[in-house]
């Protein structure tokens, strides 16, 4: 009997929950406000599925629902991929150790 | 492109992201793993274009739509003060999860665009998936909207509680259930509206109780819920990018909401149902006045020339008064005059998980000199100084002696062992659990009444 593909899927899932638990928890404290922002700016990646939708108009029809649909969640999804990062990236800059010539 | 080539350029996506987390394990470190993100982000849009292949003129305004919102975030991003981060993240988590939705609606209108069959034939697994993709982000979202008006202050940050909240919240929930088991097997679309809505409201409802200081918690909890929406679409969808990411957020939040609740030793439901704070208020008005040593800037500052080491203590207050600039203005003639300072930092000081670190790293404040509770508790009885600004109930002792308290085993710095403390305070007034500080009263405690910003330039006006 076939594997149902969902269940690839599933081992997928599992395992990265898996990965997710062992990194994060190596994530100094210092930076866990970082850590929220970039994984905002990383399950923006639902912007894939949204470029999907937007796209799935015929030329006849560019805006029907669906696709404006999935047009407005690409505009939310950019703001959040934009500034998610950069503003992690603004963040991160901070972070400076002691200057040893003091 | 073909599927297989872009299901495995999906997955070195989810690979980048792994290691952008990875890289937060130390700040040396960080920034590459930011641009492993960023990079990662690129190769998922880029791929996607690719696999869809017929360029059709949707294609032009989907780089508009785009443009626009980049150009909103990136100007978010470069003007947000830093002490309104928890703001800000709350309003992206609302963000992903109005996203998750809205994919997940052209999804169900267009299922064909996505292979998922026809509509109102939608493939029975596909719609299960789609249908818990959308509830969470909608919970995510309106979730995230209250969150974000309490950490603005538009919205009180009291808990707002009702009879029979609970059993309302139970009843919504379980009809969300039932709502997804009926449309799986009708494919109606008005149960499919009906459901959104009720989402939007659980969302909703389950928020308001929750109080201004428990907030760390919700932050992390909505950051976890959003990536289980994601991962969700991703099922629906069958990108391996979308799942591993959000395998990765709904953990990265689930364990940040487990140390949050850990910091304030309360189990995650307590925090969950809410109205902590709201009912001891009442008994402590009733309280007789106690005699308290109060002080002003020069007392301070003769405390802290005269002494050889110094810990500061920040707490929200200091976020809320904008003093972190000040405070380092402070602890630089401090270091002048050769007295060691080091910062404190309990684990929910502030309004989101690592608040406070972000605070004095906008202040240029070294990350080497800042420690968490566990790293600096045993210092405070050989310092000469506690400096405690902004910060109230997580240095009670009484989380250590009175079994009576609200606050009882909650982990507290130990800043009563310090030969003097000073705290800076507008008022003698509780802290967020609504019970009295014991340090008030100490005979080692000296209390300013100041805004924190005033009073730390007051004094290094006095050094």
């Amino acid at each position: 009997m076939e594997i149902d593909p969902f269940i690839f899927r599933l081992s997928i899932f599992i395992l990265s929950i898996f990965i997710g638990y062992y990194v994060v928890w190596s994530v100094t404290p210092s930076l866990h406000t970082p850590l929220m922002s970039v994984t905002n700016a990383i399950s923006s990646v639902i912007i894939v599925g949204a470029i999907i939708a937007g796209l799935a108009g015929n030329s006849e029809s560019i805006f029907n629902v669906s696709s404006i649909f999935g047009f407005l969640a690409i505009s939310l999804a950019a703001i959040n991929i934009f500034g998610g990062f950069l503003v992690t990236q603004r963040m991160l800059q901070m972070y400076k150790k002691k200057k040893k010539d003091k | 492109m073909s599927a297989n080539l872009s299901a495995i350029f999906y997955l070195i996506s989810g690979i980048l992201f792994i290691l952008a987390l990875r890289g937060l394990s130390s700040p040396e470190t960080s920034r590459q793993g930011n641009l492993f993100g960023i990079l990662g982000m690129i190769i998922a849009i880029t791929v996607t274009f690719l696999s869809i292949g017929s360029f059709s003129s949707g294609f032009i305004y989907v780089l508009i739509f785009l443009l626009v919102g980049g150009l909103v975030g990136a100007f978010i991003a470069y003007k947000i003060p830093m002490t309104a981060m928890p703001e800000l993240v709350a309003g992206f988590h609302s963000l992903v999860g109005l996203a998750a939705v809205f994919v997940a609606i052209s999804a169900f209108l267009n299922p064909g665009a996505f292979n998922l069959g026809s509509a109102g034939n939608i493939k029975l697994g596909s719609l299960i998936e789609m249908s818990i993709g959308a509830v969470i982000g909608a919970i995510t979202f309106s979730g995230s909207i209250i969150a974000f008006l309490k950490l603005q202050g538009i919205m009180s940050g009291s808990p707002i509680t009702f009879r029979g909240q609970h059993l309302l919240n139970a009843l919504i929930l379980i009809s969300i259930i039932v709502l997804i088991y009926l449309l799986c097997s009708t494919q109606s679309s008005n149960l499919f509206w009906f459901l959104l809505v009720v989402s939007f409201l659980i969302g909703f409802l389950l928020i308001i109780p929750i109080g201004g200081a428990d907030m760390p918690v919700v932050i992390s909890m909505l950051n976890s819920y959003s990536g289980w929406a994601a991962a969700g679409i991703g099922f629906t969808l069958e990108n391996s990018a979308l799942i591993i990411t959000g395998a990765l957020v709904g953990s990265s939040g689930a364990i940040l909401s487990y140390i949050m609740c850990k910091g304030m030793n309360r189990s995650f439901f307590n925090v969950i149902l809410g109205g902590f704070g709201a009912t001891e208020q009442s008994s402590t008005q009733n309280k007789e006045q106690r005699p308290v040593k109060s002080g002003n800037a020069e007392d301070a500052a003769f405390l802290m020339k005269n002494a050889s080491s110094v810990i500061i203590v920040p707490g929200y207050g200091m976020a809320v008064a904008q003093a972190q600039h000040a405070l380092r203005e402070m602890v630089d003639t401090l270091k002048k005059n050769d007295i060691k300072v080091s910062y404190a930092i309990h684990p929910v000081a502030g309004r989101m998980p690592g608040h406070m670190n972000v605070l004095l790293a906008e202040a240029n404040v070294p990350y080497d000199e800042v420690f968490e509770l566990e790293e600096i508790n045993n210092d405070f009885a050989n310092a000469d100084v506690a400096f405690v600004i902004g910060a109230n109930d997580v240095t009670n002792p009484v989380a250590k002696t009175d079994p009576q308290s609200p606050i009882y085993g909650m982990p507290v710095l130990d800043v009563e062992k310090c030969k003097s403390v000073l705290f800076v305070k507008r008022s003698l007034s509780p802290g967020y659990a609504g019970i009295d500080n014991e340090l008030f009263y100490r005979d080692n405690t000296l209390m300013l009444f100041a805004d924190a910003k005033k009073m730390t330039e007051d004094i290094t006006k006095n050094l």
